[in-house]
């Protein structure tokens, strides 16, 4: 169905600017951009640490209108109602800070210093949704 | 004022690059996970070369960050220093897999579609801090921390 849609030029050079952005942050601030990490510190957090975390959330909002903007239009769709996307919301929030990470802090940026527990990490949460949606969708949907 | 300009900078490129990508769509994200269609011709390869572009870039641009001594506007690099894989890293990953498979949706792309879409990135960027405000109260609880 999505073969239609994959573009791989677009998967490649998207992923290059997110992998950029993780330099960016480390070439300047000094700091991994694991989005979980500074989501969670930025919001809960204190101190004169939280103002940076902030604008860097504050640019993943801007860039990605910015980009929809750019490519005429940009609409997510949506897996399930109000119930997928809560106890989604609650298991991605608990899980990313009990492991320490999620994609980028991990699948980005730890593989990109060849760090053997974000392997671990990545390998994991990558087997586990690989899992999760083969019951949602060819055993729960059948 | 430059630190914040190239934290704005960094999360703009991030940003966009998730939607460029496509992986801000959360049914993009779930037709990769979806393995089982690779037999039926429906898969969608994104993520994986979404990866692929991501670590082109950063291998050597970390590997070479790594022979400076410090960043531009810090004193320090703050490089990871834990490398033990234990329960909490496995255990946390798994429910991160759990509730990244369920909707389609983890914390970078959560924050992209905020400005992108209406109630349901709302909803879920809410219950995803609620998450993880949950596992704040449970840290600060010495017989759990172990778990």
């Amino acid at each position: 169905m999505d073969w239609i849609a994959f573009d791989p030029l677009r998967a490649l050079l998207g992923g290059a600017l997110i992998g950029f952005a993780a330099f960016m942050l480390m070439l300047r601030l000094g700091r991994i951009a694991g989005v979980s990490g500074i989501l969670a510190q930025g919001v809960f957090g204190a101190g004169d640490e939280r103002s940076w975390r902030l604008a860097f959330l504050g640019g993943i909002v801007l860039g990605a209108i910015a980009m929809a903007y750019a490519l005429g239009g940009f609409q997510p769709v949506f897996s399930g109602g109000w119930p997928v996307l809560v106890i989604g919301g609650l298991l991605v929030g608990f899980g990313t800070r009990l492991g320490s990470g999620c994609t980028s802090g991990h699948g980005i940026c730890g593989l990109a210093r060849f760090s053997k527990r974000s392997l671990a990490a990545t390998l994991t949460f990558m087997a586990v949704a690989i899992a999760t949606v083969f019951v949602m969708r060819h055993v729960i949907a059948g | 004022m430059l630190r914040l300009f190239s934290a704005l900078l960094a999360g703009f490129a991030l940003g966009a690059g998730l939607v460029l990508s496509g992986m801000a769509n959360p049914q993009k994200v779930l037709a990769f996970l979806d393995l089982a269609a690779i037999a039926s011709g429906g898969w969608d390869p994104s993520l994986a070369l979404v990866m692929a572009g991501a670590l082109a870039v950063a291998v050597p641009g970390f590997a070479w960050l790594r022979r400076l001594e410090k960043p531009a506007l810090a004193d320090s690099f703050a490089w990871p220093q834990a490398t033990r894989i234990d329960r909490p890293l496995i255990a946390g990953s798994a429910i991160f897999g759990l509730g990244w498979g369920l909707a389609g949706i983890c914390p970078g792309p959560a924050l992209a579609i905020l400005g992108l879409d209406g109630y349901q990135a709302l909803v879920f960027f809410a219950a995803m801090l609620g998450g993880m405000a949950l596992h704040r109260l449970t840290a600060n609880r010495p017989a759990l921390r172990q778990g």
